[in-house]
This record gives structure tokens, sequence and C-alpha cells, in this order.
């Protein structure tokens, strides 16, 4: 009898301990926030991007193919910008600003773009300057292919990093088995890019037969959240996986994600895509969701603004419509938290140069978070 | 004699009209299925089942099954705005889907026949031809 206990204890205890990571999604509700939010930008459908110029003002994608810039309260829309596929979770998609823009004025754009010979439509990232309210000097940077009628998975946000590089994530465009582990191929992967589109000769893949040379990370789903951290400079990103299985990642060179052959999620229908989380020369997350939240947009707080919240990671959950907090100490999370609970679909969080922070969110607009003391 | 070939054909003919609309159906509804887990799937999840608040269910919705402009408009236009669905309020965004007609009767048909779901009355590209924003 004691024995079959102590064994009891022991595979509970093998169990708990057999995962690196909580299985179950724990998030607390707070009873006190530091902020007021207030709706800044009203009316929006779909802003799925934003990003701010030197003066203040702030330029906002609408999926539909609106860019618009808000300044003194006005939304001006911009005109000639790129003829985009909207279909499914294509559209506009994310705006950059360069980090040098006050001499340059570059702003990139990422869509979904038909461009190309086949039928369908993939993502692309381009270039271009604002003069008189109107997009000028485009320049394509990069544009994957094959197109595809797919609905799903573009990625598609852009960062830059300390080192004036150029990131943008493209998701594996509803072909999981052809795209996200075969580095010949677009989709499922973070590219990197000097500021100009040219791929930098310590890609990790360049002098590899047949690899697509701008690839920087593979094994990814659809990375729609990417931000840099501000002490290590190094780029991380949040993924869409399938049912349960969204991750947080941190991009290496040359690193190999998983996705499909390792992931902590399942099909929609409820079947097992793969019994394996972890695999030899597959880099583990450094925090999965299950149940999945949907993160879409990303950022580190660097801003003193609001109590204690600096060094934390604000994430936007599409499912359950909040945006959530990850309180990280060492290299783990050690707590989560849901702020603006129902307020919507998060689409994107932004810390601005002013070191307030701006979460945009579907069906209504731009929320500014004024610090409350 | 007479009399029974024509009552023969008469039944002959329907059966055989009611049998092509069947599986013109049948073949939307297969095209529909594909288009569901491509592009509804992840919100609506896979047996039409929705999130409370969130989502709406697609399964046994009375919104779904007693507004069928309304709900043809959506999948065409996308949708904005306070509904109600099987009494509970939903006010959220669904970003249009970039389908063509074909494409929006397809999937009308499959999530309209399935899931508990039935539909006496196919839909056509010609209807959601029709149908305006």
């Amino acid at each position: 009898m004691r024995k079959s206990v102590l064994l009891l204890y022991l595979i509970i205890g093998a169990l708990s301990f057999s995962c690196a990571q909580d299985p179950e999604n724990k998030v607390d509700n707070p009873s006190k926030v530091p902020f007021e939010p207030i709706l800044l930008i009203d009316e929006l459908q779909t802003p799925w991007g934003m990003a701010f110029l030197p003066d203040g003002s702030m330029l906002v994608t609408e999926k539909s193919g609106e860019l618009i810039h808000f300044k003194d309260g006005v939304k001006n829309k911009i005109t000639n910008v790129p003829e985009v596929y909207v279909r499914g979770q294509g559209g506009l998609l994310d705006v950059e600003v360069h980090p040098d823009y006050k001499n340059n004025g570059w702003v990139y754009l990422s869509f979904a773009s038909e461009e190309g010979e086949e039928k369908g439509g993939n993502t692309a990232l381009i270039r271009a300057k604002i003069e008189d309210n109107s997009l000028v000097n485009k320049e394509l940077l990069y544009k994957a292919s094959p197109n595809t009628t797919k609905g799903q998975h573009f990625g598609s946000r852009i960062q830059f990093d300390n080192d004036g590089y150029l990131y943008l994530s493209i998701g594996e465009r509803g072909a999981r088995d052809e795209n996200p582990q075969d580095i010949t191929r677009d989709g499922g992967k973070i590219y990197r890019f000097f500021d100009d589109g040219t791929i930098p000769d310590d890609n990790p893949f360049v002098g590899t037969n047949g690899a697509k040379t701008a690839i920087y990370s593979y094994g990814h789903r659809n990375p729609q959240g990417l931000a840099m951290h501000p002490e290590t400079g190094a780029i991380w990103d949040n993924e869409h996986g399938p049912r349960g299985g969204d991750e947080i990642n941190i991009i290496k060179a040359g690193a190999n994600y998983g996705w499909p052959v390792v992931t902590y999620g399942i099909n929609y229908s409820g079947t097992p895509i793969t019994d394996k989380t972890e695999m030899e020369g597959m880099t583990q997350p450094f925090h999965y969701w299950v149940p999945s939240i949907a993160p879409s947009g990303m950022t580190f707080v660097t801003s003193s603004k609001y109590g204690d919240w600096k060094g934390s990671i604000l994430v936007g959950s599409l499912k359950f419509q909040y945006l959530e907090r990850l309180i990280v100490e060492g290299n783990k999370v050690v707590k989560r938290e849901k702020l603006l609970d129902g307020i919507g679909r998060v689409r994107d969080v932004k810390e601005g140069p002013n070191g307030m922070l701006y979460v945009a969110v579907e069906g209504k607009g731009i929320y500014k978070l004024n610090p409350k003391d | 004699m007479k009399v029974h070939f024509v009552i023969f054909i008469f039944f002959f003919s329907g059966i055989s009209i009611c049998f092509s609309q069947n599986s013109e159906l049948k073949a939307s509804m297969q095209r529909g299925n594909e288009i569901y887990s491509d592009f509804c799937a992840s919100c609506h999840l896979e047996q039409g089942e929705g999130i409370a608040h969130t989502f709406p269910p697609l399964a046994e919705s009375d919104y779904l099954m007693e507004n069928r402009e309304a709900s043809i408009r959506g999948v065409k236009y996308g949708q904005q705005g306070e509904i109600t669905v099987n009494g509970v309020t939903y006010n959220n965004v669904m970003a249009p889907l970039g389908l063509d007609d074909q494409e929006v009767a397809d999937v009308m048909n499959f999530i309209m026949n399935s899931w508990g779901n039935t539909s006496e009355k196919m839909i056509t590209p010609k209807e959601v031809e029709t149908i305006k924003k």
C-alpha cells in the first residue's frame, strides 16, 4: 500500500517536473493598473500596424489598404499606397519608420501582394517616402513567392535592431508541410536585410545551395509580433500556434523553431499534429501558451512611466480581447496579467518615443495608456 | 398504360431533379468545407461552436439561419457592429474575407448544412451577386 502511494507521488512529481513550463495558462486580473486608457484615434476597422514619426505624429495601417497619418488630432489619408491583396488575413499589414527617419525619410510597409505569375498573393516589403500626403520613391525590397489563394499566415511584422538591420516575419501561408522547414522556400521564416533590402553577407544561409538567403531563422508558423529586446538588442517574436502552442521565441541566426515537427499545439479539429514538443536541433520557445491567446503585436516596456512595468513584455490577444503583460525574471515568465479585459481584438501594441504605450484595437481604434501617478 | 408511363416519367424526373440538386449542394459544401478550414475555423472553430462573447457560433445559430441575406452580406463584405446570436450579444469585427461570389455561396452552403444546421434552399453565386453592401 505504502509503496503504491509513494509510486503515485513519484509519477505526479515526474509529470509536473517533466515540463519546463506550467502547461496551463494562469493569468491574473490585477486589481489596480497604472494607467487610464484613452481612445486617441477612433473609428478604425482593423488597425494592423503603427509607427511614430519624430514630430510626434503617427502612421497607422488599416488592413483594407489605407495608410493614415495622424497628426494634431486629424486623420490624413496617404495616397499612392500600393495595391494590396485583401483576402483572409492578407491586406495592408505593418508599418515601420527608419531609425534615421529624420535624415532619410524612409517608411517601410509590409502587405499581401498579387505581384508575380501565379494566382493569389504573398507577403511583400516596400520602402517609400511621404511627400504631400502621398507615397513617393517606392522601392520593392522583397516579395515572397509563390502566390497562393490561401487566406492564412502572412506574418508581416517589421522591426529594426540597434545595428540597423531590418527584420521581417512571413508566415507559412497555409502550407505547413511545404514551407516552414524548407529554406529554399519562402514562408514560415524571419528574414534579415540591410535597410535598402540588400542581403547581408553574413546571413546564415548565404552560400547554402538553393537557399533563400534573406532567411535568418525558420520553422515558424505565423509570427505577427516582432520586437527588439531593449537590453540585449536581440529580436524576439510571438507567433500563433494552431490550437494551443502560441509561442514567444528569441530569434537566433540560422535557428529552426520546429513548426510543424514540434509544437505544443494540436489541430483546430482536436487531432494531434505531432506527439513531439522538442527535438534536437530545434529551438524551444521562451514561452508558450496553452490554450492559445492568438498573440498579435508585441513590445517591451522600457519606460518608467508605468510603475514597475519596465522590462515587461506586452502582447495583444486577438482571441480573448485583452492586452497581456508578461513579467520576466531571469529567462522565464513568472507572472502574467490581463489588462484592458474585453476591450476588443488587440492587434498591435507599441511604446512611443515619448515612453507612452499605444494599443491598436479592431473595431475601435488606437488607445493611449495614460499613466496614473 | 400511357397514364402509368406519364406518372413514371413525372416521378422519375422529380427524383432526378432532387438528386441533381443534392449532388450540387454536396459539391458546393465540399468546396465550402475547404474554404471554412482556411478562412473561418481559426475563430469560429472546427465544429462552428465559436467562443461565447467573442466569435459567434455558427452551429445551431439562430442569427445565421434566420438572417440569410445579412449572413451572406457579412461573409461577402465583412461584418461589424452589434449582433445577437442565441441570446448572446457580440460586438466585434470580421474583416472582409476577399472571397468571390462562388466561394461565398460554397462556404454559406457548408455552414448552413453542417453541425445540426439544415437549409432548404441552396445558395447560388447568382444570389450572392444580388446582395449589395
